[in-house]
Parts: structure tokens; sequence; C-alpha cells
């Protein structure tokens, strides 16, 4: 049962204090989930990393759901999920009653006016990172030797068809993926 | 908005289940699949609002894609509606990570599902292109200098020189309050 509880307090603290979305999580896990109670040895830890920003699904959730089934098996992939989420259910609800109370005043307006910019910028540079590791591969050297050919047509592809065709956003990303693949797999074996 | 059709609780179920199970890359990936499947496709939200929840969303602790769902369904269906909406965000990762986490060894040493898991960051990064596209375009069009102005030196501060994104945001919602601020007063003077 404390062990429950642990894993819970463990993933509360992670969703209170983790600003900026799921890689900012990731230090915060590893401190609680590596340094404080030694659930996880650092290579597990790295795996873990990987896992999370492999699968589908926010990677704060992901990371969660994989330490406590370690842990705990299902009941701890389950706690420690909610613990992650617990925080979020009580910040944002305050927050969303203040934001339907003060919508229409001038000055809430206005820190929404800075902050509206603010969250498209990060979409972006999010974005741009992704595209980078795409096309350049993971050592990141951006150069015109080093493009991935087959990754920087996949990108021009599909974007073509999002922007033309108005194709869903989660069939085009599979797709993608399908067809990538196929190409890379068939261009080894020529 | 002619498309608008009244919200309901399955479909805000099925529709972020959806998007949490087949969405790679974390919650900047999530978030913007939120806003082109509320806000365009089913035209439950204007598109200013969403882009204030998206905001609030990630200024707040948490993962971001939590954040936003329990924002969309408290304000489509009150309380309920937030926890219908972050349970169907939170599910997809649940099941995924537990199954994924007692083979994982094996998944992620497979040759396959490294191929296409690089492959589909190219997919990936045209549906974030291609969002930040529209959401960037929406922002200039309306031809404020001081928007276009933050949102250029958010992304700049983040991409460039890694700047803590809690302090990025905490900038520009300030700077947002103090530009509104400046500018009612020049109406009132006029």
């Amino acid at each position: 049962m404390s062990l429950i509880l642990t894993l819970y307090w463990a993933f509360f603290q992670v969703g209170l204090f983790a600003f900026g979305g799921g890689l900012a999580a990731l230090p915060l896990i590893r401190d609680q989930v590596v340094e404080t109670y030694h659930w996880l040895d650092m290579a597990t830890f790295t795996d873990l990393v990987t896992i999370a920003e492999m699968t589908p699904g926010p990677i704060a959730l992901n990371a969660a759901t994989f330490v406590g089934t370690r842990v705990a098996g299902l009941p701890g992939s389950i706690v420690a999920t909610i613990g992650c989420i617990t925080p979020s259910l009580i910040i944002v609800l305050i927050l969303a009653r203040v934001y339907s109370a003060w919508k229409d005043k001038a000055a809430f307006q206005g820190v929404l006016g800075g902050l509206r910019p603010a969250a498209v910028a990060l979409i972006a540079s999010a974005g741009v990172s992704i595209a980078v590791l795409a096309l350049f591969g993971e050592g990141e050297r951006i150069a015109p030797d080093s493009v991935d050919w087959v990754a920087l047509s996949c990108f021009a592809i599909a974007l073509l068809v999002l922007r033309k065709w108005k194709l869903g956003p989660i069939t085009v990303m599979l797709a993608t993926g399908v067809v990538g693949t196929a190409i890379k797999l068939i261009l080894e074996a020529v | 908005m002619d498309n608008a059709s009244r919200p309901r609780m399955l479909t805000l179920f099925l529709s972020v289940l959806k998007i949490s199970a087949f969405t790679f890359g974390g919650g900047y990936v999530i978030v913007p699949l939120m806003r082109k499947r509320f806000s365009e496709e089913l035209g439950w939200i204007e598109q200013d609002e969403m882009l204030d929840m998206i905001a609030i969303g990630q200024s707040a602790p948490g993962p971001i894609a939590v954040n936003t769902s329990i924002l969309l369904g408290y304000r489509l269906m009150g309380i309920r509606g937030a926890l219908v909406s972050v349970l169907g965000t939170a599910i997809p990762p649940l099941v995924v990570l537990t199954l994924i986490s007692l083979i994982y060894e094996a998944f992620i040493s497979n040759k396959i599902v490294a191929t296409f898991m690089a492959a589909m960051r190219a997919g990936v990064a045209a549906v974030i292109a291609d969002v930040v596209w529209t959401m960037a375009g929406n922002i200039a069009k309306k031809k404020k200098p001081a928007p276009i102005a933050l949102m250029a030196a958010a992304f700049v501060a983040v991409y460039f020189f890694k700047a803590p994104i809690v302090l990025v945001l905490l900038a520009c919602g300030l700077l947002g309050f103090l530009v509104s601020g400046v500018a009612s007063r020049k109406e009132a003077a006029r």
C-alpha cells in the first residue's frame, strides 16, 4: 500500500512542477525515479525516455505508465498516471473558471494577447526540432550533404497533401511512416 | 460557424482518445491536432478561444495535452466534460505503455520499429508545419506589430537560445499586459 502511495506522491510532484510539457517533466521524473526512490537504474531510465518519445500520447503520461508498471504492475501504472494528472485537474479547472469569469477584462485579454503568440512560437520551436531530426538525422549537422532525401521528399509531399487535400493529420503521419519505411527497406535491399 | 454541431460527450471522448492514441511526439503535436479537430472539423469552439486554451494549457504546470484536454472538456460540458476528456487522453498511454513495458527490450532494439519511428518524423514535422502555418497566419493576419514581434522573439529565445519555457511565457504574458495597458491609455487620451 505504501508503495502505491509513494508512487502517487512521486508523480503528483512531477505533474505539479513540470512547466513546458513532457520534455520538461523528464528531468523531474529522473529525480524521483532514479535519484530519490531508486526504482529504475540510469540505463533503464534512458530506455524509458526513448520509449516515451517513440510511443503515441503525452510523453509525461507515457513515462508515468512505464514506471508505474515496472514498480507495481497494472495498479502502479494507473496510480502513477492519476498522480501525474491530479495537479493539472486542480490548477487547470481553477484557471478555466478564471478564464470564463475574466475573459472580457482588458487586463486579462492583455496577458492572453502576449501568451497566444508565445504558444504558437513554442509549437513552432518543437516542430523545427523534429524537422531537423527528421531531415538531417541524429547528428543534427545542418548541411546540404547530410540531407536525408527520402525524408525530405516525404516531408514535402505530406505538407502538400495536408495543405491541398485537407486529409486528416493522423492518416498523413502514419502513411508517411509506412511509405518512408518501405522506401528505406527497399533501398537497403537493392 | 456554419459547420458547427452540438457538442456531444461521446464525440468528445472518442476524438481525444483517437488523437492521444495515434499522435506521436507529445503535447506540442497533440494540442494543434485538438485545435484542428474541435475548431476546424467540428466547429465547437472559435479559433481565438481555442488558441486561448492552448496558451493557458502551456502556461500551467503538468502535461500540456492533459491541461488542454481539461480546458476543452470543461468549456464544452463543465466538470463532467473535463473528466471525460482527461480520461480519453490518459487511456491510450495506459494501455500502450503497459503492454510495451513488458516487452520493451525487444521493442527498442527492433530495426523495423526504429526505421518506422524515424520515417514517421517527416510526417510529424509536416503536420506541425501545416498547423503552425495556419496558427501563425491567423496571428499575422490581424496586422498588429506587437503579437508578431512577440511570436518571433519567443521562437528565437526558445529555439536558438534554449531559454526556459516558464520565463518566456512569463515575459510574454507581462509584455502583453503592458502593451494592452499602453494601448488603452492612448485610446483614453484621444
